[in-house]
């Protein structure tokens, strides 16, 4: 059976629920190949056999990890000529959307972002993306090489199929020019011990109407055990860093559960969670357009809807 | 210094969307405008040329009303425009856009700095950048939130969900900036003015040695097999708020098992 390469997304070898996701929509179009660049194998490993992977590849040079995308991308090129995979999923991150688009350019591939599920079809791969704000749904395919998708965190139910598998040690060559780009300072988010925004199940988000004061909106994510979130003006107000931004311009989310708390709905807040299974909002004004796409909503103020709704929960 | 800033025309989000039978995005009817995001990269273009000595030039490629996204650019600031139109250029994937605009930066020539925004307002793919620096065998340095050019060497804040990281790579290199970067200014009546006797020149394809084959709908790479609209989402229940909203909202949760 034809090899599926996927980049697994992990964090010092503990793996992120996005590959899991890949490695589960990888089983569908062959046999599952991950592709690990970094330390930390050793913990990952299991994970990665508990979904699937029937092989690893492990890329440990500092070459490959201390310089931004490029040689991750070489990397890649030089599994595919190998390995002539039936596709190539990464994760839909700033990092592996670019490492896709280099990867297409070198492999002469097409490249689909922002797959929502990935099927396979007669000798190819189909995937279905969400458009224009997530107005549209789109199926796309790649006419041209080993089709590279990027999967959006998410959006495919992880399921385990414990397989056997080995592992081998990959050296790969990184050009000059590929080291151009170097990575001098890395600092690590601060944790909040709250689920990431773009894997949560829940997310509660807040915005304008709470004229800057999170508190309510997270003392209710924590009763739900859901990540944090923020509307653009939120953030550019300052109230709330911009890597909780949900939106087209932050991160796009497809939660069960969207809970918008003084936000209006602009288009381009709905961008970035009009995919989530459930929406309910809480809001001042009865005419927000948010209200308009939500299955409960309230129209009132937020600090004391919330701190009812937090309340009646833990209470129960 | 030379910088080159890559922007986009595109269809105002705001309207209402649809697709031509080829799948393609209907643009006709739709008002059209300087993709948002390219505003910062313009912005941060100009403050370098403030700051320093530096030409700014800006580019785009598309149909002939494109050009109100270069006339923006230069109402901003910008000193020069390039606009490639050329009819084969339609229905041109990410793949396609980076040949073009490869061609057209190797043709601009001497280029210290690529600028673009973080992705366009319409497709969102962010690929462009990555794929213009492996065409131009350039380092990129991406999703700038936070930029300083000092001599030769360029260096950015990044900010990724699990870490924001440091940056830096020699001159001349690639580089996408975020909608944290900066606030764009608005074109000034003497800007408005000034912009009009700013040079602008459009290219075809031939004048960048690039063959029609290898762009436009029939070259790409990728296809699209269908397009559906997605349902409206039917608004559920509102409650006002008079006293149990907070409760009711409970209720809900409770009986869909979120709590």
């Amino acid at each position: 059976m034809a090899e599926v390469l996927v980049l697994v997304d992990h964090v010092d070898g503990t793996v992120r629920k996005t590959t899991t996701e890949m490695l589960t929509a990888a089983r569908r179009l062959g046999e599952p190949s991950a592709v690990f660049i970094g330390t930390g194998f050793d913990a990952a490993r299991d994970t990665l056999a508990r979904f699937g992977a029937v092989k690893a590849y492990r890329i440990e040079s500092a070459e490959v990890t201390d310089h931004l995308v490029a040689p991750a991308a070489e990397a890649l090129a030089q599994l595919v000529e190998r390995t002539s995979p039936v596709a190539v999923l990464l994760p839909s991150s700033l990092d592996g959307k670019e490492i896709a688009g280099r990867l297409a350019i070198k492999t002469s591939s097409g490249v689909l972002t922002d797959a929502v599920d990935v099927q396979p079809t007669d000798g190819g791969v189909q995937v279905t993306k969400s458009v224009f704000a997530g107005d549209f749904e789109a199926v796309c395919a790649s006419t041209h090489g080993s089709p590279v998708v990027t999967v959006k965190p998410n959006s495919i139910a992880a399921e385990e199929a414990p397989a056997e598998l080995a592992d081998e040690v990959v050296e790969v060559t990184v050009s000059d020019a590929a080291r151009t780009a170097r990575i001098v300072e890395r600092s690590a988010k601060q944790q909040t011990g709250r689920p990431a925004l773009s894997e949560a199940a829940i997310v509660v988000s807040g915005g304008r109407g709470t004229g800057g004061d999170f508190g309510p909106v997270e003392t209710f994510a924590d009763t739900l055990g859901a990540a944090v979130g923020a509307s653009r003006a939120a953030v550019d107000a300052g109230w709330y860093p911009h890597s909780s931004q949900v939106g087209q311009t932050g991160v796009s989310v497809s939660p069960q559960l969207y809970v918008a708390a003084g936000i209006s709905g602009a288009i381009q807040h709905r961008a970035g969670m009009q995919t989530s299974k459930t929406i309910v909002a809480v809001n001042k004004d009865p005419e927000a357009p948010i209200f308009e796409m939500v299955d409960f909503g309230v129209v009132g103020d937020l600090f004391q809807v919330l701190s009812q709704a937090a309340d009646t929960i833990s209470g129960s | 210094m030379n910088i080159v800033v890559c922007v986009k025309y595109v269809p105002d989000a705001q309207s209402e969307r649809s697709f031509e039978p080829d799948n393609t995005t209907e643009r006709e009817s739709v008002d059209g405008l300087l993709s948002e995001l390219d505003e910062y990269a313009v912005e941060e273009a100009l403050a370098i040329a403030e700051a320093g000595d530096a030409e700014v030039t800006v580019l785009t490629m598309g149909p002939e009303a494109a050009a109100a996204a270069v006339k923006k650019s230069l109402q901003m600031g910008a000193h020069k425009g390039i606009h490639i139109n050329d009819e084969a250029i339609a229905g041109s994937d990410a793949v396609a856009t980076s040949r073009v605009l490869a061609a057209a930066i190797d043709k601009i020539g001497g280029v210290d700095l690529v600028l673009t925004g973080l992705g366009s307002t319409d497709g969102t793919m962010s690929v462009v950048p990555a794929m213009l620096a492996e065409r131009l065998g350039l380092p990129q340095v991406t999703f700038a939130s936070e930029l300083s050019v000092d001599g030769g060497t360029v260096r950015i804040r990044r900010d990724g969900d699990v870490a924001s990281e440091t940056v830096e790579a020699s001159l001349p290199a690639v580089v996408s900036v975020t909608d944290q970067i900066n606030e764009p200014r608005y074109p000034s009546f003497k800007g408005i003015m000034a912009a009009k006797k700013k040079p602008v020149e459009t290219w075809s394809l031939a004048d960048l040695g690039v063959d029609a084959g290898e762009v436009g709908l029939g070259a790409a790479w990728t296809t699209v097999v269908s397009i559906e609209q997605r349902p409206p989402r039917s608004q559920g229940e509102i409650v006002t708020d008079e006293g149990q909203g907070g409760a009711a909202l409970a209720e809900f949760l409770t009986s869909r098992k979120f709590a």
